[in-house]
């Protein structure tokens, strides 16, 4: 089947109910997106479908086939996406293997909200999981990342 | 200035690696675990603390594990601190296992114990000031002036009007013998240690390229997931691998010591693989373990004499002649650690040569059983240590039980395999922080202090029948059981007290979790302070300051947190404020916590936390850990349990073992308290004191007094 990624497209050779993510990881070599779950109860592996925010874990690929996919490695050129801007600003990482999904799922929720309320960001935010306890950075670095879309950069 | 002698045979000097400085020394007379190597004669020119490229490019090669904790920044500031280089040229390496890496305290290769800091504060400093010198003194060989006519200025040389930049002299210092001795700045000059300063790792860590140990990928790679006992212990009786077998890219099934690997092209094909195996398993002894009767038990044992870990006086004839008898008994949980990242770990046998890919916190002792598998030496085990996608503890298992299991799969499958854990199996994979049932007996006077405290431990030691227990177990007393309460300094100071501890042993494997026994012990005895304030009619934090008087760093956090978050100013309605302070690892903390109680549900609002951890080496990274010991202890104080029956873990993913996630999430204030004291840890000690600042505050709230984790209100 045919699955577009990133803007290129692959021809894939999986059996239709296999997660998307295995097939990013794991055939695609795309390992920016994360194995957290398996079931879509921490967001680590967190994509765009046309834009909207998908858990990759629980998506079969063939339900996505011909569709736009976007990944952690395909949101920004050069890693300056707005919400990588504001997250380096903030040091919000630590240990770091959820922030894709985290990154993922704010870009999304800024796409939808350019100027989202805390409440807001808590009511997306909350389907992903951070062990290291990021939170509170997060939801600054979502306002930053907000502001910095407003200001005029890259969407 | 402080002067260091580096004995020549200290120095290694490891040569000119392609084009630049290396430099790696041993600190002497570390002091040495029982499982440590022999220190290496010579090393291979990678084995440095830093490289020099020409290009001005510095490398810094560190000894420790990445995982959050921010030791990728910390580390190369140290160095920075005396090195004087541009620190945009720093780039971070985790460094490959070797003896010179060894825990400068501890003896073995290891992250652990919040301890990477305090460890290296000397080593990597030395580093920076020893690499200086030889640069200084190429520099003056160039310029033909003497090294004290040369300063330093941002990765430059510099003598009257003339500029060597160090990438330019690096071969030429390499060629330099090194010193016999090298000053440190003085702490009043210094310039990198004590400013914020931003994470090295944050520009892979936000575009997907940061490679933890569940990105390794190369040709000819294959993916394992294990089937292991649902019960534990447990071995395999029989197994049918027919239809694992015929699951597409399946390409081998193969038994090991703790079950039945299925090996395949990928790790969707694995898993499938592995639902499909139909295994007959023998349960073993441990079939009818419950967590319930367990406590029971627990409950049980408490009321007879244990093992002594702390006395003075005669605490039951002080009892006898209180003014008032408060007895209380706490219990917390089993505990899953739940990185994000589930265990996986790379390996690659050779004929002469074993390489793994893993994030691991212990080295060494990953070279000892990867030795011991493949008949090879501990030197041919190449560990190539990834990001860790958290750590907590859980990848520092003294029996390194992911490392082991990898090891045997690759070896009978005869093929480089990574193996995967799932979710499922890391919360059901045992290694839990284990629960534990205090008893109380405490006796006040009648100006309230207490006089008299009898205290009955009962939990599983973590240490018992592992290679550490010849040094943390003691005439029966694991230390890590009861730290915090034997060394509580409420207690030291009162005449009259006994803790006793009992160690059962269950079929449940255990192991250290964030903050160790603190992570419990401070529950309980931050918790009977409130409950001694309480009885005593006194304000919680009066009460405290009165109980430290003779312990100032203790009382410096305890009024800061205090002043900070307001004490005693009102509140609106439907709130109040607990405090707890504590010291583990080296560092004191003192945090208040603002609760209210919506529809049954505590919610925590705000945290204010100082915390007094010597120098403050990156005050930014300090702030964050103290946030993130917050929200971990949190999640755990309010939601996290793991249940045991019938030999089996009952839950399984994050659905059922909960984890605190961003709505939930308090504001925090970390309030860093000054000090030229030794460095303390930072990693774990935000930790401890959340869960009794949250009860306490509950039981301001509410009246209800909480004395078990999860805290859960009563209708």
């Amino acid at each position: 089947m045919k699955l577009v990624v990133n803007g290129t497209t692959s021809e894939i050779d999986a059996p239709a109910d296999m997660p998307l993510l295995w097939v990013l990881r794991d055939l695609l070599h795309l390992t920016g997106t994360k194995f957290g779950c398996g079931i879509a109860q921490c967001g680590a592996c967190t994509v765009h479908v046309d834009g909207a925010p998908r858990r990759s874990c629980v998506t079969p690929v063939g339900a996505v086939s011909g569709r736009k996919v976007t990944t952690i490695e395909g949101l920004s050129p050069s890693g300056d996406h707005p919400v990588q801007r504001a997250w380096a600003e903030l040091d919000v990482v630590q240990c770091g293997y959820c922030q894709s999904g985290q990154i993922m799922s704010a870009a999304a929720l800024l796409a939808a909200n350019p100027a989202p309320s805390d409440a807001d960001i808590d009511a997306v935010m909350s389907g992903n999981i951070c062990r290291c306890g990021t939170y509170r950075r997060i939801r600054a670095a979502v306002h930053r990342a907000a502001k910095l879309s407003g200001a005029g950069g890259a969407t | 200035m402080k002067t260091l002698s580096l004995s020549r045979r200290d120095v290694l000097k490891a040569g000119a690696l392609v084009g630049g400085l290396v430099i790696a020394f041993l600190v002497p007379g570390a002091r040495r675990f029982a499982l440590a190597q022999p220190a290496a004669a010579k090393l291979p020119a990678p084995n440095a603390f830093l490289r020099i490229g020409t290009d001005d490019s510095i490398t810094v090669l560190i000894a420790h594990s990445e995982m959050g904790q921010g030791i990728w920044t910390a580390l190369p500031m140290l160095i920075a601190e005396e090195l004087d280089a541009d620190w945009s040229k720093f780039r971070v390496e985790h460094a490959p296992a070797a003896p010179v890496y060894a825990h400068t305290a501890f003896g073995m290769q290891m992250t652990g114990g919040s301890s990477s800091t305090w460890s290296e504060f000397e080593r990597y400093r030395q580093v920076g000031a020893l690499a200086r010198t030889l640069l200084v003194s190429a520099a003056a060989k160039r310029f033909s002036v003497r090294p004290s006519a040369c300063r330093t200025e941002n990765g430059v040389v510099i003598c009257g009007n003339q500029r060597a930049r160090y990438g330019e002299l690096a071969e030429a210092a390499a060629k330099l013998k090194a010193p016999a001795s090298t000053t440190l700045r003085d702490p009043a000059s210094w310039k990198v240690i004590g400013k914020p300063t931003r994470r090295l790792d944050t520009p892979e860590k936000i575009t997907g390229r940061a490679q933890f140990g569940m990105d390794v990928q190369f040709d000819g790679l294959l993916t394992a997931v294990v089937a292991r006992a649902p019960v534990f212990g447990g071995k395999v009786k029989s197994y049918d691998a027919a239809a694992a077998r015929a699951v597409p890219g399946v390409r081998d099934v193969v038994q090991v010591p703790s079950g039945i690997a299925v090996i395949a092209d990928h790790f969707w094909a694995a898993k499938q693989g592995r639902d499909a195996l139909s295994i007959e398993w023998d349960h073993g002894t441990n079939a009818a373990l419950d967590s319930g009767m367990l406590r029971e038990e627990f409950r049980r044992l408490a009321t007879t004499p244990g093992a002594v870990a702390a006395t003075a006086g005669d605490a039951s004839a002080a009892l006898g002649s209180a003014t008032k008898v408060l007895e209380a008994e706490y219990a917390v949980p089993y505990l899953a650690h739940a990185p994000m990242e589930p265990l996986n770990c790379t390996v690659k046998i050779g004929a002469d040569q074993c390489e793994i890919w893993t994030g691991t916190q212990f080295q060494t002792m990953d070279q000892k059983v990867a030795a011991g598998i493949t008949g090879l030496k501990s030197e041919q085990i190449e560990i190539h240590t990834m990001f860790l996608g958290g750590g907590f503890g859980r990848r520092a298992t003294p029996t390194s039980d992911f490392v082991t299991e990898a090891v045997h799969v690759a070896k009978a499958a005869g093929k480089p395999v990574k193996t995967v854990w799932t979710r499922e199996d890391d919360v059901r994979g045992g290694y839990y922080r284990p629960a534990y049932l205090h008893r109380l007996k405490v006796g006040i006077g009648a100006d309230g202090p207490p006089t008299a405290w009898s205290h009955t431990v009962v939990g599983q030691s973590i240490i018992a029948g592992t290679p550490f227990e010849p040094m943390m177990v003691k005439n029966g007393v694991d230390a890590t059981s009861v730290e915090g309460v034997a060394d509580s300094p409420y207690v030291k100071d009162i005449r009259d007290h006994r803790i006793e501890l009992h160690s059962p042993r269950t079929g449940i494997p255990v192991l250290w979790w964030r903050s160790v026994g603190h992570s419990y012990n401070a529950f309980v005895m931050e918790s009977m302070i409130d409950e001694l304030a309480a009885a005593a009619g006194r304000d919680p934090v009066e009460y405290r300051r009165k109980l430290l008087g003779r312990h100032p760093r203790h009382l410096g956090v305890l009024n800061l947190a205090a002043e900070k978050s307001g004490w005693g100013s009102p509140l609106p309605s439907g709130r109040a404020r607990g405090i707890a302070v504590h010291e583990s690892f080296g560092s004191f903390l003192a945090q208040v916590a603002e609760v209210s109680a919506e529809g049954g549900r505590i919610r925590v609002h705000r945290v204010v936390c100082a915390i007094d951890c010597g120098v403050a080496i990156n005050p930014g990274g300090i702030a964050a850990q103290v946030e993130s010991g917050i929200a971990f202890g949190l999640g755990a104080a309010l939601y996290s349990r793991l249940e045991i029956r019938n030999g089996r873990p009952q839950q399984s993913n994050f659905h059922d073992y909960r984890v605190l996630r961003i709505d939930e999430m308090p504001v925090v204030e970390a309030h860093i308290v000054p000090s030229r004291e030794k460095p303390g840890g930072v990693g774990e000690p935000g930790v401890p004191p959340i869960a009794p600042a949250v009860a306490n505050a509950v039981f301001a709230l509410t009246g209800q007094r909480l004395r078990e984790l999860p805290l859960q209100l009563r209708a």
